[in-house]
């Protein structure tokens, strides 16, 4: 392909080309925020529980992710399921990277960003708009959160609901554990959950 | 499947930006690549997931390079003719001068030739589709281009310069 020389224009790593690039790069993430193009904004932030990705519509945060879960796969998901014109923008995430970084401080018991639910529906939506009622530091079984949203019977569809929070940390399902005093599952895996549950009540320990 | 429009600009954005250069030089290529990827981020929901993505932004960078080669036109004082004389800025390839200005000397269909075979890597049936005409006429341009480049330019006859 290259048949003549020509590195200035096939060398595809030259160093001044990538700052170019960067450059370009950071003009299409503004142009497409004042254009009213940038569909889904993310970035990733680092914390105490791994890096997490965090994603955002013009509405307001829409999805949290662990490491576990594969960021590559959840931006697959995200571009599916809300809009393929999604770009790497870290400022739409200032305000809900801040808070969390307060929050993982112990600066901060209470989120207070504009929230897109648009990822779950239904009975699932409806529990996770009630999550927030668990005050910090606080817990509830999946029996209780049933009876708070009005269902009681239904103990397996918090669980559902709460494993497939797609906003977890700022939605607090990791305040919800099992009736006999033991974590149950999280969408973070395990330590996750407890290093959460830690912070939040440094006395907390694990009934099992 | 869609693939989020982040990973686009990474996997082709280079690409398009080499093919801008050679379209409109290093100076003018900035504002193609931008408007190339601004249109791209527009239209890109409705691209079909089977379409060839390389050569869709191919194509627009093409019309956007033929509309700022239309405003340069425009323009009193003529622009065309010269390539940017490489500054000492750290611009890629400075040394490449006479490289620039023999792809600058070449024609228009030419030009745009050698950039989407050998630079985007296109096969000549998709070049034909972005330039009109047959892919036959396509190969022949490309090959002209290439033929005028290796007689103007002197650097031409090592092969594939390590960088």
């Amino acid at each position: 392909m290259n048949c003549f020389a020509s590195p200035s224009f096939a060398s595809p790593s030259d160093p001044a080309d990538a700052g170019t690039l960067a450059r370009l790069r950071l003009r299409l993430e503004q142009a497409a925020e004042a254009e009213g193009l940038l569909d889904v904004a993310y970035t990733t932030v680092d914390s105490p529980v791994g890096p997490l990705l965090l994603a955002a519509t013009p509405r307001g945060l829409v999805r949290v992710a662990y490491d576990i879960e594969d960021h590559d796969r959840v931006l697959d998901t995200l571009s599916q399921r809300l809009s393929p014109r999604v770009l790497r923008a870290p400022q739409r995430l200032a305000a809900a990277a801040r808070e969390l970084d307060e929050y993982f401080g112990r600066r901060r018991q209470v989120f207070d960003l504009p929230l897109d639910l648009s990822l779950s529906t239904g009975f699932r939506q409806l529990v996770q708009r009630h999550l927030p009622e668990i005050g910090y530091g606080q817990t509830r079984t999946y029996g209780q959160v049933a009876e708070l949203v009005g269902n009681p019977k239904a103990v397996r569809a918090v669980g559902t609901a709460c494993a497939t929070n797609p906003l977890p940390v700022v939605v607090p399902c990791h305040r919800v554990l099992r009736a006999d005093g033991t974590q149950g599952g999280y969408v973070g895996g395990p330590a996750a959950k407890a290093t959460l549950l830690t912070l939040e009540a440094p006395t907390w320990t694990t009934a099992a | 499947m869609k693939q989020p429009f982040e990973k686009v600009v990474a996997r082709h954005g280079a690409a398009v930006l080499r093919v801008c250069r050679v379209l409109l030089g290093v100076h003018d290529a900035e504002d193609a690549w931008s408007e190339t990827f601004l249109a791209a981020l527009r239209a890109y929901p409705d691209l079909p997931d089977t379409a060839n993505t390389e050569a869709w932004l191919v194509t627009i960078a093409h019309r956007k390079a033929i509309d700022a080669l239309r405003a340069r036109k425009r323009q009193p004082a003529p622009v065309g003719e010269v390539p940017e004389a490489p500054t000492a800025l750290g611009v890629p390839g400075a040394e490449d001068a006479d490289l620039w200005q023999a792809v600058a000397a070449l024609p228009e269909k030419q030009r745009q030739a050698v950039a989407y075979h050998y630079v985007a890597g296109l096969p000549y049936a998709e070049i034909a589709a972005i330039l009109g005409g047959t892919t036959g006429a396509a190969r022949r341009a490309a090959a002209d281009g290439i033929r005028n480049l290796r007689k103007n330019y002197q650097g031409a006859t090592t092969e594939g310069a390590p960088s």
